[in-house]
């Protein structure tokens, strides 16, 4: 087991992609949890189509693909809350339209640029071997940007999850937690996209949160499970794909599948 | 001066009226009940001196160094708390002003007194979500207390809540109204309730408003037919 570690982490490539990997799963838990307890689980799903999209006209259009595809995501971001809170049209049939827009807009964009299938797959599925030296020093201090932004407003983030209307009557500007909210998440996705791959990367927003919900019953300690939860499964995940020789991201997302499932034996056998 | 006026406050959401032309003054220390049936504008007076919506004609002032982000407010429970993993200390302390990643001593000493007073000072580290209906009612009301020394603002707060942990929870406003000063405003459907507890009545109604004393109330047509009159009394 330790040999394998040690050949496994001898290549550079791997190195990279656990950097960045574990990186990713940091932030994606920490907004995991908020977005879960907001019911807002399917934006991270509905961004990440429109990154696809965004990266596959880039790549069409022979621009760096983080500079069209970060601030595309963004303003989605903010385009989804904007629309859903207004109530004008309903959340997640909003979702549904953006995400499969996109991702139609990307076939078509990989198609006229003659590109092949395996680039189509890659962006859909992740290819963690790609990262770049650059993309791991991007997640790094994506890290630490969310996570040092979440622990300065962790309070006021409860606050405002809990209970919008309170927060608001007690003059809590809630629009901007839920902007900052939807920034982050933002962030996270375009940077997951390339480990996890824009149909995967969701599930690394939304499993560790709901796998930490199943046995902790205060929002700190849901928090730290989720981390240490995502981590773990991240990781494992990893070797697992190396071993198997089968696709990063669909490992991970199995490893959390299954972490979900022992925690939610844990529940219910704790409740019996 | 009295502690919230309304001078000819007038609501509309997207075009449409819901409150119009009404004239309120809220004083220090008393007990006010707002009743009415439901789309009768109760909600969106709330929102309105919470300061959550701009009234679309007239104007709330308040005393003079008195926020509307002072008052402690009891919303009705929202679906998603149902299953929301919070400790009882967290949704307390989410009351207090100033949140910092650390809550300070003086913080600390407020959050404890309010879960006294409430006495759900056991119930501290258990989760919100298991908790009874009445008990989450406590919990919210402690969190309304730490945002809060001047006014309580319940909107419904018996919602839900079997007679016996409902006549409970009138006590415990009434002891906090009494024995805290506090100024009391609560929104209610239990007309019955609000005659006993209150000291005055706002009972709006499709384009009607009546504002006046238990016992003027009573007197008054809106009061004799809603409450039925003296004789239940």
């Amino acid at each position: 087991m330790f040999e394998l570690l040690v050949e496994m982490f001898s290549l550079k490539a791997m190195v990279r992609a656990g950097v960045a990997g574990l990186m990713v799963s940091l932030c994606a838990a920490v907004l995991g949890v908020c977005l879960v307890l907001k019911r807002y689980s399917m934006i991270g799903d509905g961004l990440s189509h429109v990154g696809f999209g965004a990266l596959a006209i880039a790549s069409a259009m022979q621009l760096a693909p983080m500079a069209v595809t970060l601030p595309v995501v963004v303003l989605s971001a903010f385009l989804l809350l904007r629309l859903s809170s207004r109530g004008k049209l309903k959340g997640d049939a909003l979702i549904a339209m953006i995400s499969t827009g996109a991702l139609a807009i990307g076939i078509i964009a990989i198609s006229l640029s003659n590109g092949t299938t395996s680039d189509i797959k890659s962006y859909l599925f992740g290819s963690i071997l790609t990262t770049s030296k650059g993309d791991m020093w991007l997640s790094v201090a994506l890290t630490v940007v969310v996570l040092s932004l979440f622990a300065i407003f962790y309070r006021k983030i409860f606050s405002v999850t809990f209970d919008e209307t309170f927060a608001r009557a007690t003059g809590e500007k809630v629009e901007r937690y839920n902007m900052l909210l939807a920034f982050l998440t933002a962030l996270t996705i375009v940077l997951g996209m390339r480990v996890m791959g824009a149909m995967l990367i969701s599930s690394l927003v939304v499993f560790p949160a709901l796998t930490a919900m199943r046995v902790c019953k205060s929002y700190k300690n849901v928090m730290l499970c989720a981390l240490a939860v995502s981590v773990v499964c991240f990781f494992s995940g990893l070797c697992f794909s190396y071993i198997l020789e089968i696709p990063t991201g669909a490992s991970v997302v199995v490893t959390n599948i299954l972490a979900f499932l022992v925690f939610w034996g844990i529940g219910k056998v704790r409740k019996a | 001066m009295a502690l919230i006026t309304c001078d000819n406050v007038s609501f509309a959401y997207e075009g449409r009226t819901v409150l119009k032309d009404l004239s309120l003054t809220i004083e220090r220390g008393e007990y006010l009940c707002i009743v009415g049936e439901n789309g009768s504008g109760k909600s969106t007076l709330i929102k309105g001196l919470l300061g959550l919506l701009n009234p679309s004609a007239g104007k709330i002032t308040y005393e003079k160094g008195f926020l509307n982000t002072a008052i402690g407010y009891l919303p009705q429970k929202t679906e998603a708390q149902k299953d929301f993993p919070a400790s009882v200390w967290e949704v307390v302390s989410s009351g207090c002003h100033d949140l910092r990643l650390f809550t300070t001593k003086k913080q600390q000493e407020k959050i404890h007194a309010q879960m006294e007073l409430l006495g759900i000072t056991g119930l501290k580290k258990r989760s919100f979500a298991d908790l009874s209906g009445g008990q989450q009612q406590r919990v919210l009301l402690a969190r309304a207390l730490c945002a809060t020394q001047t006014m309580l603002l319940l909107d419904e707060p018996v919602a839900g809540l079997d007679p016996l942990v409902t006549r409970e929870m009138y006590q415990i406003i009434s002891m906090l109204h009494r024995e805290q000063n506090l100024t009391v405003v609560m929104i209610s459907h239990d007309i019955q309730a609000a005659l006993h507890h209150g000291d005055r009545i706002l009972h709006l109604s499709h384009g009607e408003s009546y504002l006046g004393t238990v016992e003027e109330y009573l007197k008054s047509p809106l009061g004799m037919r809603f409450a039925g009159g003296d004789d239940h009394v």
